[in-house]
């Protein structure tokens, strides 16, 4: 089982690398899909079965269709390199191994396996999940609710031809 | 059982990967995509714990979190739309002025 | 404490499985092509494939053989990489989905169960949704990949049209879901088991969802032939229309996975309309313990064939929708009588649990 995890961990990374590095915007979210349905994987492995096909089905299926949708119907073609200063250029590469290197040597260090053993394994299902999110978090519900209507109003608001 | 710094790990580097190509990409879509590899990094830091300390509060953040994103990714597409409709472009370097 | 004989059985009979519900699938689809020509044909008050073997039975042998000696041309200007991909990912999701469908109750063979299911998921009802909602993807890079007009507006209407209707679909099952408490199919199938008891009167109906939930099931069925692309729902790959829709420009081995992928989700959607609403597997089992064993799945597959028979024949009988028609259908009318259904069905449940 632990292997999966690092099967996935590493597609993640080399999808993730990808979407960084492609020059065409739709090699980019193509990648962007797999990274995600390779965090599902992961999400199974941390016994939360009802967000990994939530991370699927709305995540993947939906977040992403949009974006394909908008690159497709946009024509993003390949991206030109731009003409700033090579200083910067030079400078970027080490800065980000930098903050990577920084990251997880924090990451690494101030999570030790003795003091953060998993705790016994809780039910993830829908129904808890269901229950929690009823009960207690009820407020953020409705109040994601009205965002959501506010989102779409707002996209056909700003899609829309001026005619 | 695969140690918590490994899940923590993973979503570092996922991170730090978006945050490069947020700031280093001129394709407007694609630095938008680079924002949302960020959330899915962590989305899965937010996973781990909640695995880790027991706590089911996790997964209900992250459930908010998808939908927030959601909500995001149509607000932000519309606009870019709108951007590319005004000004012909979806280079970030020649969105640099708010004049129509 | 899983011994290392429990698991190699475990994988044995996994992988089994998997090779025998494979076969039967796409044995399944050669012939539900036979069964397509044949019954639009007489719907046509004409005789369909003859020729091929007695009553055309050869006939998807035939054009087995004919896709894989067809030439194959690929457009100048296409995307290699996502022209490529879409046929794979459409095939591929099209096939995974039956990996949490039940067939039957199972049995012991020596000591140990053998269920016909590859795999139980607790959230297996999710996870053929899931496999639906990524299943839009190859429809859409087969459009863009194309890199020509025709396919492009087929495939974006297309995936328009699925994402839209994925919506009714998710709500039509949402009742119930409520009536069985779970999302694991096999426990779904187990709550229809026996008679319908209206308020303890045991009336000698069978107790599945349909009668529960009717409302619920038309909106499924319309929703899941409309997420198939099929008749009446078919402007996208209309052959009048749009020339051939988003696999205009594919041709032999990519096309023929087009179209094995849509009958696929066809006998997917067929199996979990039984499922979901006809019982399942419930019907009268008697004999000897064989028999026991495979009644069930033959009640199964019969009610499967009744959904593809019907599928066949909404194809030889409906005209197809326009496409705003559609998209006005699936979103100003679907949607509001799935939260209706969800808001009655919800009330009277709690009126029928109150004390």
């Amino acid at each position: 089982m632990d292997v999966l995890f690092y099967i996935c961990a590493a597609l993640a990374v080399l999808a993730a690398l990808n979407v960084v590095l492609q020059r065409t915007p739709v090699y980019s979210a193509l990648s962007l899909i797999v990274v995600m349905c390779a965090l599902a994987v992961v999400y199974l492995l941390l016994d939360a079965e009802f967000m990994a096909v939530i991370q699927v089905i709305v995540y993947a299926g939906a977040v992403m269709v949009l974006f394909v949708f908008v690159i497709m119907l946009l024509n993003a073609g390949r991206e030109t390199p731009g003409q700033h200063s090579q200083l910067a250029r030079w400078l970027g590469v080490p800065l980000v191994a930098a903050l990577l290197l920084e990251v997880l040597t924090v990451v690494w260090t101030q999570f030790p396996a003795e003091s953060f053993a998993p705790a016994a394994a809780l039910d993830a299902g829908p129904k808890a999940i269901g229950q929690r999110l009823f009960q207690v978090y009820v407020l953020p519900f409705e109040v994601t609710s009205i965002l959501i209507l506010v989102a779409i109003l707002g996209a056909v608001v700003l899609a829309k031809k001026e005619t | 059982m695969v140690p918590l710094s490994h899940y923590l790990a993973l979503s570092a580097i996922l991170f730090v990967l978006g945050a490069a190509g947020f700031v280093f990409r001129r394709n407007v879509i694609t630095i938008f995509m680079c924002i949302e590899l960020m959330l899915n990094g962590v989305n899965l830091a937010f996973i781990a714990f909640s695995r880790f300390l027991g706590n089911l509060d996790g997964q209900l953040f992250v459930f908010f979190a998808i939908v927030v994103a959601a909500a995001e990714a149509a607000v932000g597409l519309a606009l870019i739309i709108a951007l590319r409709r005004n000004r012909e472009s979806l280079n970030i370097e020649d969105l640099d002025s708010m004049k129509m | 404490m899983a011994t290392f004989s429990d698991t190699g059985f475990l994988l044995v009979v996994t992988l089994l499985k998997i090779a025998v519900v494979l076969l039967v699938l796409l044995t399944t689809i050669a012939y539900l092509t036979w069964l397509e020509r044949k019954v639009v044909a007489h719907i046509q008050a004409r005789w369909g494939p003859y020729l091929v073997g007695p009553h055309g039975l050869l006939q998807p042998l035939a054009d087995g053989v004919k896709f894989l000696f067809k030439e194959d041309i690929v457009p100048l200007e296409a995307d290699r990489a996502v022209y490529w991909l879409a046929p794979f990912i459409g095939f591929t999701l099209a096939f995974l989905s039956i990996a949490v469908i039940p067939f039957g109750e199972g049995f012991t063979f020596y000591g140990r169960t053998i269920t016909f299911q590859i795999t139980d998921l607790n959230v297996g009802l999710l996870f053929v949704f899931a496999v639906t909602s990524l299943g839009v993807y190859s429809i859409a890079l087969a459009g863009w990949g194309s890199n020509s007009k025709y396919p492009l507006f087929g495939g974006l209407r297309s995936s328009a049209q699925m994402i839209s209707y994925e919506l009714a679909l998710g709500l039509a099952v949402v009742g119930v879901l409520m009536i069985s408490g779970t999302l694991s199919l096999r426990g779904i199938v187990e709550g229809q088991s026996g008679f319908l008891h209206v308020h303890g009167v045991n009336t000698f109906l069978p107790n599945w969802n349909v009668l529960k939930q009717p409302l619920g099931f038309l909106l499924y069925f319309t929703a899941a032939v409309a997420e198939t692309n099929r008749v009446p729902f078919d402007l996208p790959e209309g052959e009048t229309e749009l020339v051939g829709g988003f696999h205009t420009e594919y041709s032999s081995l990519k096309f023929a996975m087009f179209f094995m992928a849509e009958y696929a989700n066809m006998v997917t959607v067929s199996c979990l309309a039984t499922l979901l609403f006809f019982g399942g597997w419930h019907g009268p089992v008697f004999g000897p313990v064989v028999l026991r064993v495979f009644l069930p799945v033959f009640w199964f597959c019969l009610k499967v064939f009744g959904f593809l028979f019907f599928y066949i024949w909404m194809r030889g009988t409906l005209p197809r929708f326009r496409y705003d028609q559609l998209m006005a259908f699936g979103w100003k009318f679907l949607l509001p009588l799935g939260l209706l259904n969800v808001l009655g069905t919800s009330l009277v449940l709690a009126w029928l649990s109150s004390p």
